[in-house]
């Protein structure tokens, strides 16, 4: 698997270490709820399908990149900075 | 104050040749690695008298180098940064932290191409262009410095398996050309 990191270009998946479901970047409010705060640290999904999720470019060039990808297929669509993906997040 | 010897890591090595390449141990000078503070990256550039390369390139200018070297870095090698950059970029001196072998002939490439997932052909990895990236399981660098010509970098504590990796695949290499 290549990822396109939006930095280097597309680069092997081995230069790469895999966080998880992107949800990550969507921390809750300091106050919210157990329910919201139980889902954001330990509920996951396990798509059958597409996903976006977290890889940090450890070997590369250091970014944390949010990839959509498909979990059947293999196929990958785009590959954004995390820093950009938190920022359009955080704009709604 | 105890006086302190800087030791070669790859001290008694000797140049490797073999048909199509030539693997050296290089002499990176002093190593300063750059980064620039939020914004200041122009503010940088001009204090050190040069434009920072963009993302995936390399700049020689007589005997200092600057190279992108990751997200927002840079690092200087051949000559101390003498400019203040104080109020500009984090700066640390990590000339006794890398090790660098220069690999020059035809078959430089193919003796990488066993080494490392970039993809080094000169559309995708022309002269000047530069990477983080893996050799065999260390992180490195390399830069393309001419046609036939990649410096390869990695951390000093890693200079043994480095120099066996490297010698390896030039073996490996020439042996298949029939050398």
């Amino acid at each position: 698997m290549r990822l396109p990191c939006p930095i280097c270009g597309e680069r092997d998946r081995r230069e790469f270490y895999y966080k998880g479901h992107a949800l990550a970047l969507n921390r809750p409010d300091p106050d919210a709820d157990d329910a919201e705060w139980d889902d954001y640290v330990h509920l996951r999904d396990n798509p059958a399908g597409r996903t976006r999720d977290l890889w940090y470019h450890s070997a590369g060039c250091g970014a944390w990149i949010v990839v959509d990808r498909d979990t059947v297929t293999h196929e990958v669509f785009g590959a954004t900075l995390a820093e950009d993906a938190e920022a359009r997040d955080a704009a709604g | 104050m105890i006086d302190l010897d800087l030791t070669d890591p790859l001290a008694g090595v000797s140049p490797l040749q073999a048909p199509g390449v030539t693997l050296m141990v290089a002499g990176l000078g002093p190593l300063t690695l750059i980064l620039p503070f939020r914004g200041k990256e122009d503010a940088v550039g001009a204090a050190l008298g040069a434009e920072l390369p963009a993302p995936g390139r390399s700049v020689q200018d007589g005997d200092r180098r600057i190279t992108w070297f990751g997200k927002e870095a840079w690092l200087v090698s051949g000559a101390a940064v003498e400019a203040d950059l104080s109020g500009l970029a984090a700066v640390t001196d990590q000339s006794d932290g890398w090790v660098a072998a220069t690999l020059d002939g035809p078959a430089a490439r193919e003796v990488l191409a066993r080494l490392t997932p970039l993809d080094l052909r000169p559309t995708a990895f022309p002269v000047g262009a530069a990477a983080r990236s893996e050799l065999g399981h260390m992180p490195a660098a390399f830069i393309r410095t001419g046609e036939d010509r990649f410096a390869v970098m990695t951390f000093r504590s890693m200079a043994g398996t480095f120099w066996h990796e490297l010698a390896d695949a030039v073996r490996g290499v020439a042996a298949r050309r029939g050398g």
